[in-house]
């Protein structure tokens, strides 16, 4: 059975380069952006960079660094994400593991929360009830409206109805409440599921970007990813703040590669983490047998 | 008498009923204080909008408020069909939809067959990891990084340049929007939409395999008789519950790509809610063309669920 026909070789050989090349095609253009923002201005310009920096220099990115705005956003950014993240999970653990039981009204609890998947206010009143909140112009917009999400719900409560119940009903025989066993059996036994979730969350957190444009009046109170929006979409220089000397030196093409590359910097960092769990977690939560 | 009877039945059911209830709370307390500040969070930003609705049915104006604004009935989705813009933007937003769901669904599950004829692991591994990363990435940055790409002096028209051919503004192009936008969304998702089949593949029974190589099957028979109709169930269900998405185009990721230039072949629903009520304070219009979406889009989402239970077995929860 292991002989191989030419034919079969010839297969393998092109499925492999055909698969090699789509994988490439998902990592090359991060490694332009990357190569440019490390590129010298003219370089960069005419558009001769490729994948690898042309005259190197750091002289964007010292830049960038040296923008108070900039700054600024990337600490709002880090903010939103940390609280965002902690208030998501609380709210859904609690909810998970409860809807992970057997009680009276679960089903119509359940029903009650799926609705918000399917539908929803829309753009107008939406605005219109966190602005009544006293949310426009305020901090808490990055936090509360998107704090909790029933997909997310959905796959904690299938992580913890995982769990093997006798565990939990041996504890409670015992006489631990049910407080007691969501902190020390369902916590710990799903760890990795929990973490797959809290990733999967700080990743949306970090990348949303509509909320800081539609409730904040002044752009100094942008998270990174609203901040990059209006400099690469709307094209606006102001907040690039180049001086004229320093404009001799570097390009706004470089600086703006330089931004998003920041911008994206944190999501490639977590995704090795990310990527270890999140297949095992798609699976369980979308895909429930 | 008769009537009577029945009347203290219910009654009495009624009682023990809440006997039940009151039973039941005291034993599981716990649980329904454990939801209480989801159920909270999901009333305050999720069904208290819903109740804004009422605006689209209305003449809002922001000074009146939505208990005081004139009641102007259907008027507003009447004028949906009326004006050509709105019109055009449901006619994109499907054309791009439906595009996407299609390749969506047919470019994961061939690349899913196609990496699992890979059978270096480590290979495979490497492949998979950088092919699920677009997916994680905002749509910000990656208008950013096309943007540059298919600028005027990106490396798309260097090479344009360099075959000596003329330099093409593509994000200006009104008839290359659309297969921007589809492209690029599949570029973005095609990698992480194949997780799903690669598990229902390695689900699969190995010993079909052995029984099959022993009948003479070769590899492409094999694919095409034990692989594809193994995951089969899956392509259904994935199939079905796009059904919801018909007339979600991506606001995220053509707010950030279009520009009045390609307004008419990339304007969707969404960016036309925008763009009416944020932007030309046509709040009432706005919220109808929302909700005449989100309506459809409930519509479209329960037949779904109903398919993928009743062909798949799939229940949400």
């Amino acid at each position: 059975m292991r002989r191989t026909s030419v034919s079969r070789k010839i297969f393998v050989i092109c499925n492999t380069t055909f698969l090699i090349t789509m994988a490439l095609l998902c990592l090359l253009p991060l490694v332009n952006l990357f190569a440019i923002s490390l590129s010298g201005k003219s370089a960069a310009n005419s558009g001769a960079v490729t994948f690898w920096p042309i005259d190197f220099t750091l002289l964007a990115y010292e830049k960038t660094f040296q923008n108070n705005n900039f700054i600024r956003s990337l600490v709002i950014s880090f903010l939103r994400t940390g609280l965002g993240t902690v208030l998501s999970m609380f709210l859904i653990t609690t909810a998970g593991y409860a809807l992970s039981k057997d009680f009276r009204g679960r089903t119509q609890l359940m029903w009650f929360f799926v609705f918000t998947m399917l539908f929803g206010g829309g753009l107008i009143p939406t605005y219109l009830v966190n602005s009544a909140l006293g949310l426009k112009n305020n901090f808490l917009v990055y936090v509360l409206p998107g704090a909790f999400s029933c997909y997310n719900l959905i796959l904690i409560m299938n992580f913890f109805r995982s769990i093997p119940k006798s565990l939990e009903e041996a504890a409670l025989i015992d006489g631990a409440s049910f407080f007691t066993v969501l902190r020390k059996i369902y916590l710990p036994l799903s760890k990795a599921g929990l973490a797959t979730v809290a990733l999967f969350i700080m990743v949306g957190n970090w990348n949303e970007w509509f909320t800081g444009i539609l409730y904040m009046s002044d752009t100094k109170n942008y998270p990174l990813a609203s901040f990059l929006q209006v400099i690469v979409v709307q094209g606006n220089q102001q907040d690039l703040s180049l001086d004229p000397t320093s404009a001799a030196a570097m390009s706004e093409r470089t600086i703006k590669a330089a931004q998003v590359f920041i911008g994206a910097l944190p999501i490639l960092l977590v995704y090795p983490f990310l990527q270890k769990y999140f297949v095992k977690g798609i699976v369980m939560g979308a895909v429930k047998e | 008498m008769k009537t009577e009877k029945n009347r203290e039945r219910t009654k009495r059911a009624a009682r023990t009923a809440r006997v039940d209830w009151r039973k039941e709370f005291q034993h599981n307390w716990p649980l329904y204080l454990l939801v209480l500040p989801s159920v909270i969070f999901a009333i305050i930003f999720c069904y208290i909008p819903m109740g804004g609705l009422m605006m689209a049915f209305q003449n809002y104006k922001p000074w009146l408020g939505i208990f005081g604004s004139e009641f102007v009935g259907l008027e507003n989705f009447r004028q949906i069909f009326e004006f050509k813009e709105s019109y055009q933007a449901i006619i994109n937003t499907l054309i791009i939809s439906v595009s996407k769901i299609v390749l969506g669904l047919v470019v994961p599950v061939i690349m899913a067959l196609l990496l699992n004829e890979v059978k270096q692991l480590g290979l495979k591994k490497c492949i998979q990891t950088l092919v699920y990363l677009p997916h994680f990435l905002s749509w910000v940055t990656v208008a950013g990084m096309l943007r540059d790409i298919l600028g005027m002096d990106g490396i798309v028209n260097a090479c344009l340049k360099a075959l000596g051919m003329e330099p093409i503004f593509f994000l200006g192009e009104a008839g290359m929007f659309r297969q921007l936008v589809i492209l690029s969304d599949l570029w973005k998702g095609f990698g992480f939409g194949m997780i799903v089949y690669l598990a229902a593949i390695s689900n699969i029974d190995q010993n079909l395999y052995e029984a099959a190589e022993m009948d003479g099957a070769n590899k492409w028979q094999q694919t095409l008789y034990i692989t594809l109709p193994g995951i089969m169930p899956m392509i259904i269900v994935m199939a079905t519950l796009s059904l919801g998405n018909v007339l979600n185009a991506g606001f995220d990721q053509i707010f950030n790509l279009y520009s009045p230039l390609t307004y008419s072949t990339g304007d969707i629903i969404d960016t036309y809610v925008y763009r009416q009520s944020l932007v030309n304070g046509q709040y009432s219009f706005g919220t109808a063309v929302g909700l005449f979406k989100s309506g459809i889009g409930l519509l479209l989402t329960a037949v779904a669920y109903k398919l993928a239970y009743k062909f798949a077995g799939y229940r949400i929860f």
